[in-house]
């Protein structure tokens, strides 16, 4: 009988293409606005992901994500450093500057200054794509993120010394490195800590976070709270620094209420387009429905036909929305090559998405189940 | 008036005292009214009268689509009254065939994927049910239409395909609904002879409702009906008074 419902559902070419169409609609516009949101959020984060090398970051406690710069004494690397279970601790600077580039023009850079001595936070080696990092150490150098490097020289080829202009002081690029893009799509620029501070208007404090290792045999957790409690500023992981800055911007944005809107429009219209059109379907086949139950067929197995019907729908649906989704991240990344694209394509939201679909089939099933459930076979004879 | 026949040592269909009400109260209506009845087997026996006296009730009843409001109906030796939902729908599977005023056949199926269809209810292999549905429906004379669908026939053909649906199985029991109506006179005929001729077996009850008084010669046995009584049944060659 499963075979009967699938020629049923194929029979009538133009409803069972609008109702993969609604289906598919739902999944694409759910997958593409959920992966633009889910790159957004995660562009929010992408310095943490990229200064690696340390477990903690320890910050001014009233620091709320990555890019609230609050700067802190250089006395508190030393009382961090002096807090039993740290292995070690460094400075980082992160902060916004001013660069002047060759046509007068002004634009804003991501500076990111590293431990002189250390250079603990720079890009991962396999990240370098031009020049070494120990090159940092020379007088005026910066790495330029990849990026970076296309928003400020277009296609001209990487070429080192270059020079931009920072607070009247000369910045040369020695590399270039490949970042994750960025929420304010800046561009990065890494150099040592004593250098970053020559770039920028003199300020009595400079140092915006420390990066420090815990002891291997101590969870990293209880680090963090060692340092919290012995020195009065805030300490988390990687992990935890990642969520409280995808929190503030979960919370104290617009972004989620308006990207959920499309979303949530997405899954209503797919409800509305692909639950009006099956139940139209099965309305229309509701003598045949009836033929079916007065022939012996019974309810479990006509639920049965009705629910393979979804499954398929939702099936195809599913893979043309999600691959059309895909299909845009595709072409959306390799067209924007100046811009960093905001497009995670995730495990999550490929099940978020099949969850979606499930629920919107299902409750267009259910629809049609309904009437086909309470429908007396005796209809036949009407 | 309650007309009651005396049933033959080996009925088909017995109703005992049958009664169906729809609605309560001030809006209840008798669709029957204690009928009282005995169908054998071997014939072809038409159900007749005016619009609204009770024939598709009594035979909705008689194929258990709807409960009896009083009384009993034993089908094929089975009381129905008695029998649970789940049993009742195996028991139509396999031992009723339908032929419907509108055909009510697949769309989307062609002629012997329509007629294979109760096989595959009754859990046949696809392959085998098409193959014996191909039999059934050479026999009814659309050997050549076998892949046509129902868009693609005349309604004389439909109506065929669809008894050959309601007898590919072998059912004792043949329930059809104004099988006629939709029909010319020619083609109406055609799909009585074919009824007649195919179903009719010594084993198996053909009950038809019809309004169409050309095809009353087709009836081994009339009853005839008004305001849900049985008013009088007729033996072969009688007519009812109109």
């Amino acid at each position: 009988m499963n075979w009967v419902a699938l020629r049923m559902l194929t029979g009538d070419r133009a409803k069972y293409l609008g109702i993969i169409f609604g289906v598919a609609f739902a999944a694409l516009l759910m997958g593409q606005q959920l992966s633009i949101f889910c790159g957004l959020m995660r562009n929010t984060t992408s310095q943490i992901r990229d200064i690696e090398g340390a477990d903690i970051w320890v910050m001014d406690q009233n620091v709320q994500f990555v890019d609230d710069v609050k700067p802190m004494s250089e006395n508190e690397l030393l009382r961090v450093r002096g807090v039993e279970g740290v292995s070690w601790a460094v400075r980082l600077y992160k902060g916004i500057g001013r660069a002047r580039l060759d046509d007068g023009n002004f634009q804003q850079m991501i500076l990111i200054g590293l431990d002189d001595a250390t250079l603990v936070g720079a890009p991962r080696p396999d990240r370098i794509v031009h020049g070494e990092l120990g090159d940092l150490r020379q007088p005026n150098a910066v790495f330029v993120d990849e990026f970076g490097w296309r928003y400020l020289f277009g296609k001209e080829p990487f070429q080192p010394g270059k020079t931009l202009e920072m607070n009247d002081k000369r910045a040369v690029i020695v590399g270039m490195c490949k970042c994750n893009p960025t929420f304010q799509t800046f561009p990065i620029l890494y150099c040592t800590y004593s250098q970053a501070v020559q770039f920028l208007p003199q300020e009595r404090k400079t140092l915006t976070f420390i990066l420090a290792k815990g002891n291997d045999d101590l969870p990293k957790e209880q680090v963090c709270k060692a340092i919290e409690d012995q020195t009065g500023l805030r300490a988390q992981t990687n992990d935890q620094f990642f969520w409280t800055t995808i929190q503030y911007y979960m919370q104290r944005t617009g972004i989620p209420i308006n990207f959920g809107i499309t979303v949530m429009l997405g899954f209503v219209v797919g409800c509305a387009i692909a639950g009006q059109t099956f139940y139209l379907f099965t309305l229309e086949n509701l003598k045949q429905w009836g033929a079916l139950k007065a022939m012996g067929v019974s309810n479990l197995r006509l639920v049965g036909m009705i629910l393979l019907q979804a499954v398929i729908v939702a099936l195809i649906g599913y893979g043309l929305g999600i691959g059309g989704a895909a299909l845009f991240g595709f072409v959306f990344q390799r067209a924007m090559t100046s811009t960093p694209p905001a497009f995670y394509f995730g495990w999550q939201i490929l099940v978020g998405t099949a969850a979606a679909v499930v629920v919107i089939s299902l409750a267009a099933s259910l629809l049609s189940m309904r009437r086909v459930l309470f429908l007396e076979a005796g209809v036949v004879f009407r | 008036m309650t007309a009651t026949v005396s049933a033959p040592p080996m009925a088909a269909i017995q109703f005992r005292g049958l009664s169906k009400f729809f609605g309560t109260a001030e809006t209840k209506v008798t669709a029957l009214d204690n009928i009282e009845l005995a169908l054998p087997y071997g014939e072809m026996v038409l159900l007749v009268g005016p619009s609204g006296c009770g024939k598709t009730t009594l035979i909705s009843i008689a194929a258990g689509l709807l409960n009896p409001s009083e009384g009993e109906v034993v089908v094929l030796g089975q009381n129905l009254t008695k029998m649970g939902a789940n049993r009742k729908v195996r028991f139509r599977g396999e031992n009723i065939g339908f032929v419907f005023q509108q055909y009510n056949l697949l769309p989307a199926l062609s002629a012997v994927e329509n007629a294979c269809v109760p096989l595959l209810i009754a859990g046949w292999n696809r392959a085998k049910a098409i193959a014996k549905a191909a039999e059934i429906l050479t026999a009814v004379g659309l050997g050549n239409r076998l892949k046509a669908f129902p868009s693609q026939l005349s309604g004389g053909q439909q109506q065929r395909v669809a008894i050959a649906r309601a007898l590919v199985h072998e059912p004792r029991l043949l329930v059809c609904d104004e099988p006629t109506a939709a029909l010319d006179a020619a083609s109406g005929r055609t799909v009585m002879q074919l009824i007649k001729q195919v179903a009719v077996q010594p084993d198996r009850a053909v009950v038809v409702v019809t309004h169409d008084s050309r095809v009353y010669d087709f009836g081994d046995k009339i009853v005839s009906m008004a305001d849900g009584r049985v008013v009088e049944v007729l033996g072969k060659g009688q007519r009812p008074h109109e």
